[in-house]
């Protein structure tokens, strides 16, 4: 089958989307079901912009298949209603133009789930990640800190 | 952004997943065992992958399996990286694998899928080829077992159709010291300049590199000039070094004089590393 | 003061947290047709033909786009076809657009276009581009339509030369007894804005042209578009609403022209053209590269007495913005330093390579990484402190600058303090080299740099006020909001002037130019400068208009009035007064009757003073005002293998008055890393043939998390006196000494000067052990 009829459970909810098997879950999120959160910045795998949760642990939306997202938990940006780690980012000015905003926000919010007493070699490996061509990467750190710190 | 349309096909068996190509092929419609899937979408979108049939092997419980099972560990090719980092069996593949993309990517590309890549620096062979894992390879005749030593060759030896099952590495190779330095072009992301791994066997030093030539390998004359008694340090980096494959890469992430240079110097860390009593940690 | 200087929160913070925030591409519609260009794979080529026979048969296929016909375009020099036409002068450059219903549509069509090329001489490099009997990259330059202080060369190379003769030409090394001379080079590169551009546009029955574009500078575009096709300005709407990022880079106008010709091809549907990663680094204009050759003479006590400076820059393909960043490189072309004699030739050099846009430091970082390498051959020479001998030659209030602008106490900072500041950061007196073990050593580098704005002479800002009927305000200003906060800086100005509560601010993030006031390109950290005197003058004015109803309702003379929280009251009685909201769509009496009405404020702020430059000697007024910078850069050092870790940055910026503190330094530091990447990493890999062998973020690697320094931020705060609250520009400074002091830094670990960039492991070997190619 070239295209599919496929139920995926997007941010608590059921969406119903039919797809090509070619497209990819950030084409599918953005251009059908309109969450365009998540950012494309490179459709490659190298920038992160595009990171969303699957089944809790942070995915590069443009590196999966719509098809391969079906039975899965998915978590985007959109998905997220005053996560402490959307608040820190706000207070510790971790972001400028914001583009990169919602791809580090969700690796950074899978992190602090999955890792809540995560130290500077475990953030680094997981932040580095995502480019953030804006910011030194200085208010991000602080802000992902901040998080872990009230968790532990 | 990948133009051309494929039927997605998810066989449950290794025998489904055989059929299904041979019959694809048959038909013309090129088809293309799918693992983590990041090559054909990646290379897909530039004209630089292509099928009209992608056959994904994630459903097929063998490339799942995870676990000591006797004298081996065994795992599956369709396993994640990260999946295979966090389980930590074998801690030389977390050292390897977890230097390979970055940790996002790294839950979506395999095991399988980073051997068997057309991206040529497959770093994560370099363990399994180290302690000479065995390879199980499924095709339309059934399911054969070969060491790594004859399944890799530069890349995967695979007749059309085959595909990578498991990896099954004999347990008293899991603990065995290990040394692993991820070289960069400038810093700490990226394709490697050179990657090298080595581990100490009972015979002597064992050495993959992968980054220094369009493909990874180990290679025995090069072992036999690192290990041969009569040589002094100097001796050794010298033989080794004259016995390194060709090509030498010479690309956008260094000369081939400059692999050379930083070889050398990652040579003399293998054999400090093997002095000192394998103490150094893994860079 | 009450709001200005406090970290006051950005106002779209919480939509670019919770994705609600929309960029260009995030506009979508059923309607919308998807563009995908076809590209020349070659960096010189002549193109026999194009069939796009294939193409047009595609299901789904609106329209399929050729260069032919199409008028020549470009800011300074209308060199530039659209689309390639006759030739190919780049790698990367567009010659074919496929307009189809999807995006899979059109790209699968765009395959289907088959292009023959016949290959030709590729010019590599500024220096080979200079060299006589060079390859041609325009052959018809002499006929191309101008700008007036653009100077072409036709049956060269050459798109413009600026020259600045400033001092003693006759006895230029009269007082000189010690001279350094140094080559530098160093490959474009590119912006990675993480948003790559991206243009919609659609053509109405009216003929209305409505553009919504990722772009620093819609209100150029708009004026482009007219000029280049006739089309009358007020039919172009030009929307903009938040930018992903820009750093100069989306203040050239291509894909806006290149929408409006796709939608026009298609009967003016609408139709999106979007960048893919490689399209925006190769296709889209780039950072611009530099040959230079400096030489430096000064006498005994340091003291630089002549300079004599040559600068090819990488004009590429098609001269542009980059005819604009060879006259600011020369304008600035000494470095932060009071120099008597300065001679220096800036050429702009057609290349076969991307065309560069403004890039962050609009040629100041590039300038600088030259000036400031010789500064340290200049101090080796002497056997001087480095930091001293920029110390003994920082410019000062009195001194002239290379075109001869005298300047003061206001329109220049204060480059001995930044290099006092510094020298206490950065721990100056440990040593520049210190030794950790007998392989690692800690290593630091410095430099200074200066920036002026050269930009239109005649470049305007305008701000809006609106009043909602609570008595909140609402602020239009034709600033972009690229990420630098400006937007909100500018409540921040409004607040402070008002003497009311920044929240009850509210400002209009996306920016139209029918209804919004132009401002007129959002670059050059002229944002908070003209963007904050036009909101200053808006204020004045509806300062004014309140007064004016609030002193008919309070019955007292206008002088007695105050304004402060959202209320008109007594100076010498606060209790008696009136709210905003009573008076802000005019004071209704009790009876009903009505008196004033809607306020609006407006202001509008030009810049002053500023003059064209003399093409024999350079002399003019080039910018307002020049914020000068020091910085610092330590490393972590190999000496086996030359590698290295960046341990600290540090950039002391005199940056007038600091406005909102943390969103400052958030710029500067953004700006240091961005230097430091572009420094020690980040440069396009070419080939014989001008091919970019590195056009995506797998290969081409900007800084990420784990790789960059500490960072250490310090102001000087000498108030620019006609500014707002006395602020300069700073959202580029703190990458403009970052190459340099890098530079330095590794020149000194490897005690081998440095001559070119990025600053990688390789390069360092290579220029050790004399293998540089
Ligand atoms: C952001 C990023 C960074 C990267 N950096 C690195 C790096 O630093 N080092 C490195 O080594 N690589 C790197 N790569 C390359 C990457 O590792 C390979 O492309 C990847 O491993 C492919 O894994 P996959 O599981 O996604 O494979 P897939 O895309 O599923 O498959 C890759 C190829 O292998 C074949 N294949 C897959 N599974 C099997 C099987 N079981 N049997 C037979 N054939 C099979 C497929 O048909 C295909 O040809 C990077 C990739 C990305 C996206
Ligand atoms: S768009 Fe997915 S990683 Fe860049
Ligand atoms: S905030 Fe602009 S890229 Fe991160």
């Amino acid at each position: 089958m070239k295209t599919h009829n496929l139920v995926l459970r997007i941010n608590g909810e059921d969406r119903q989307v039919t797809v090509r098997s070619a497209d990819t879950l950030l084409y599918t999120l953005r251009g059908r079901l309109g969450l365009t959160g998540s950012k494309p910045g490179c459709l490659n795998g190298d920038c992160g912009a595009c990171t969303v949760n699957v089944d809790g642990w942070p995915m590069k939306s443009c590196l999966m298949l719509a098809v391969e997202a079906q039975g899965k938990e998915i978590t985007t940006v959109e998905g997220l209603h005053d996560a402490p780690i959307q608040k820190a980012f706000v207070e510790h000015f971790a972001f400028q133009c914001g583009y990169c905003t919602p791809g580090f926000i969700m690796n950074c919010h899978s992190l602090v789930n999955n890792h809540p007493g995560a130290d500077d070699k475990k953030i680094k490996e997981w932040l580095e990640s995502n480019i953030c061509r804006c910011t030194g990467y200085a208010e991000i750190e602080a802000a992902v800190k901040e998080v872990l710190g009230k968790k532990s | 952004m990948i133009s051309f349309d494929f039927d997605y096909l998810t066989p449950t068996t290794m025998q489904e997943a055989a059929e299904l190509f041979q019959r694809l092929d048959q038909e013309g419609k090129s088809p293309y065992y799918y693992s983590g899937g990041t090559e054909l979408i990646t290379l897909g979108r530039l004209n630089m992958a292509y099928s009209e049939a992608v056959i994904d092997l994630k459903n097929i419980p063998e490339c799942h399996a995870h676990g000591l099972s006797g004298d081996f560990l065994v795992q599956g090719s369709a396993l994640s990286l990260t999946a295979a980092e966090v389980a930590n069996f074998f801690p030389f593949l977390t050292s390897v694998a977890s230097q390979v993309a970055d940790h996002t990517a790294r839950g979506k590309i395999t095991i399988g899928g980073n051997i068997c890549a057309a991206i040529f620096y497959r770093e994560a062979v370099l363990p399994y080829l180290l302690v000479d894992s065995t390879v199980i390879i499924a095709g339309n005749k059934g399911i054969t077992a070969k060491k790594m030593s004859d399944a890799f060759k530069e890349k995967i030896q695979l007749k059309k159709g085959e595909f990578l099952v498991q990896l099954l590495t004999e347990r008293k190779w899991l603990n065995a010291p290990f040394i692993h330095i991820k070289r960069r072009q400038q810093w700490q992301t990226g394709y490697p300049l050179i990657t090298i791994a080595a581990l100490q066997a009972e015979d002597g030093l064992r050495v993959g590199l992968s980054g220094l030539c369009p493909f990874p390998f180990r290679s025995a004359a090069v072992e036999a000039a690192l290990n041969k008694k009569e040589f002094n340090r100097e001796e050794k980096i010298r033989e080794a070094l004259k016995a390194m494959p060709s090509p030498i890469l010479d690309d956008v992430e260094g000369s081939k004089e400059y692999r050379l240079f930083a070889l050398r110097n990652l040579l003399e860390e293998i054999l400090n590393w093997q002095e000192g009593g394998f103490k150094l940690e893994n860079t | 003061m009450r709001t200005v200087g406090k970290s006051v929160i950005r106002k779209e913070a919480w939509d670019k947290v919770s994705g609600t925030a929309r960029y260009t591409h995030d506009f979508q519609f059923t309607e919308l047709l998807y563009a995908k260009m076809v590209t020349s794979p070659f960096g010189h080529a002549k193109i026999i033909s194009i069939d796009t026979s294939e193409a047009k048969k595609m299901p789904g296929v609106r329209g399929v786009l050729t260069g032919e016909g199409l008028p020549l375009i470009g800011e300074a020099i209308k060199d530039r076809p659209p689309l390639a036409f006759g030739k190919v002068r780049y790698h990367g450059e567009p010659v074919v657009i496929v307009v189809a219903d999807t995006p899979a549509l059109a790209k699968k069509a765009a395959d289907k276009v088959k292009i023959q090329y016949e290959q030709l001489p590729v010019v590599n490099s500024p220096a080979q581009a200079f060299q006589k009997g060079a390859p041609l990259v325009h052959e018809q330059l002499g006929k191309y339509k101008k700008d007036e202080d653009s100077y072409p060369v036709p049956g060269t190379n050459i798109a413009t030369h600026l020259k600045i003769r400033k001092g003693d030409l006759t006895n230029f090394w009269k007082d000189v007894e010690f001279t350094v001379e140094g080559r530098y080079s160093f490959n474009p590169s590119d912006h990675v804005a993480m948003e790559t551009r991206c243009s919609i546009a659609e053509i109405t029955r009216e003929g209305r042209i409505l553009i919504t574009t990722s772009s620093q500078a819609p209100f150029m575009a708009k004026r482009l578009i007219s000029q280049y096709f006739n089309e009358p300005e007020g039919n172009i709407e030009v929307h903009t609403p938040l930018v992903g990022g820009a750093y100069g880079g989306k203040a050239s106008v291509q894909l806006e022209v290149l929408a409006y010709l796709s939608s026009k091809a298609v009967g003016g549907r609408p139709v999106k053209l979007w960048n893919s990663r490689e399209e925006d680094m190769i296709t889209s204009p780039c950072h611009i590269g530099l040959d230079a050759k400096i030489k430096f003479g000064a006498d005994r006590n340091g003291k630089i007495r002549a300079a004599e400076i040559l600068f090819l820059w990488d004009g590429g393909a098609y001269s542009d913005k980059a005819i604009d960043l060879t006259r600011a490189g020369a304008t600035d072309c000494t470095g932060p330093y009071g120099i008597e004699n300065v001679w220096c030739d800036s050429f702009c050099m057609y290349t076969n390579h991307p065309y560069p846009a403004p890039f962050r430091g609009f040629s100041h970082s590039e300038l600088s990484f030259a000036i400031e390498r010789t500064m340290n051959l200049l101090a080796e020479k002497l056997k001087m402190d480095p930091l001293e001998l920029r110390r003994i030659n920082a410019i000062r209030p009195g001194d002239l600058t290379p075109t001869q602008v005298k300047l003061n106490k206001s329109n220049v900072g204060d480059l001995p303090a930044c290099i006092t500041k510094l020298k206490e950061l950065i721990k100056w007196e440990e040593g520049e080299v210190v030794p950790v073990n007998d392989r690692i050593v800690k290593v630091k580098g410095i430099s200074c740099s200066w920036k002026t704005s050269t930009i239109d002479t005649n470049a305007p800002s305008g701000a809006i006020l609106t009043f909602n009927r609570d008595g909140t305000i609402n602020l239009m200003s034709g600033v972009i909001e690229i990420g630098t906060g400006t937007k909100t800086v500018l409540a921040q100005i409004l607040a402070e002037r008002l003497k009311m509560d920044v929240n009850h601010i509210y400002v209009r993030m996306e920016v139209d130019t029918q209804t919004t006031p132009e401002h007129w390109k959002t670059v050059a950290s002229r944002g908070t400068f003209m963007g904050g005197k036009a909101v200053l003058e808006a204020a004045d004015d509806v300062i004014r208009q309140l007064k004016d109803i609030a002193a008919c309702v309070l019955r007292a003379p206008i002088e007695d009035l105050e304004v402060a929280d959202s209320r008109v009251f007594l100076r010498d009685d606060p209790e008696q007064g009136v709210h905003f909201k009573e008076i802000c769509y005019g004071y209704t009496y009790p009876n009903g009757n009505a008196i004033g009405g809607q306020i609006i404020g407006r202001g509008n702020y030009i810049l002053r003073g500023l003059t064209h430059l003399d093409p024999e000697n350079g002399k003019g007024k080039p910018g307002p005002e020049w914020t000068v910078t020091a910085h610092g850069v330590e490393v972590e050092f190999d000496r086996k293998d030359l590698t290295y870790k960046l341990l600290r940055a540090v950039s002391v910026i005199d940056i007038g008055k600091v406005l909102n503190e943390k969103a400052a330094k958030g710029q500067v530091m953004g700006a240091m890393s961005m230097g430091l990447a572009f420094a020690g990493r980040e440069t396009f890999v070419m080939d014989e043939l001008g091919r970019i062998l590195n056009p995506q973020l797998r290969t081409y690697r900007p800084l990420r998390y784990g790789e960059q320094p500490e960072y250490m931020v310090d102001f000087i705060e000498t108030p620019q006196l006609d500014a707002p609250y006395g602020a300069r520009g700073v959202g580029e400074h703190g990458l403009l000494g970052m190459p340099a002091a890098l530079a330095n830094a590794l020149s000194k670990a490897i005690g081998v000067p440095i001559y070119h960039l990025p600053l990688t492991p390789e390069l360092l070997w290579r220029t050790r052990e004399g293998l540089l190619r």
